[in-house]
């Protein structure tokens, strides 16, 4: 049962690999990261269970919180270019043309 | 009731199966962006919902079977967060759907007419347009 749902999971991070690596915008790559990472949380799961020792639980747990964390730092890097606080109202601006525009 | 409770986790595990591979033929054959988004939400949500579900079936009602359960929620929490927060950073750098159509033909757009706010005089600079042929 577990060996099945394992080769399953694994078939599936193959495929997704190959948007991981030809995905021609940053959004696909991140996009399929994130799926990626996913995949990588049911696999911990069913490795664990698989070989008995269910305490791999935890870590998929972790990575689940890892990978979400990763994936809104990603994006925020790539549109501020910068990871500390938010950038102030210029490049905000730029960032969200139409609706700070109209409030200004 | 083992035979029963392997039964349905047979159930949930080849469903969860059959949707983590729809999604991830989903993230390859589709050819654009928003309409990837849709397969990367399935494997999120469904697939990862369901194979867990079987996990915590087989784990025997204990306290494995509620960290299962934990990872689960935490999954449903996140996966939508994490493609709403993917599509908001695109749509924000400017990329739109390729079958956006802009229709020509209709009243609000012909050139005529004047536009009716601040808005409809700087349209986003990147709409990829393709005229209406009917």
């Amino acid at each position: 049962m577990f060996v099945f749902i394992t080769l399953v999971i694994l078939v599936c991070m193959v495929v997704l690999m190959i948007r991981l690596f030809a995905g021609p915008t940053l959004y696909d790559r991140v996009l399929a990261l994130n799926t990626f990472g996913t995949c990588t949380v049911l696999l911990i799961g069913a490795l664990g269970l698989l070989s008995g020792r269910p305490e791999f639980l935890d870590i998929a747990l972790l990575y689940a919180l890892i990978n979400f964390v990763g994936t809104i730092a990603v994006l925020k890097f790539f549109r501020y270019r910068r990871l500390g606080d938010a950038p102030e109202d210029e490049e905000m601006i730029m960032a969200q043309p139409d609706k700070i525009r109209e409030q200004t | 009731m083992a035979l029963a409770i392997d039964i349905l986790s047979w159930i949930s595990f080849v469903t969860g199966a059959f949707f983590l591979f729809v999604g991830s033929l989903g993230m390859v054959r589709l050819r654009d962006f928003w309409a990837r988004l849709h397969a990367a939400s399935i494997i999120d949500s469904a697939g990862a919902g369901l194979i867990l579900l079987g996990m915590a079936l087989q784990t025997g009602f204990t306290l494995i079977t509620v960290k299962t359960l934990l990872i689960v929620g935490f999954l449903m929490l996140t996966g939508p967060t994490a493609s709403h927060a993917v599509a908001n950073a695109a749509f924000a750098s400017g990329s739109r759907p390729c079958d956006l159509v802009h229709d020509e033909t209709s009243v609000e757009d012909a050139p005529t007419a004047k536009p009716k706010s601040k808005r409809a005089k700087s349209p986003p600079a990147k709409i990829r347009t393709r005229k209406a042929t009917r």
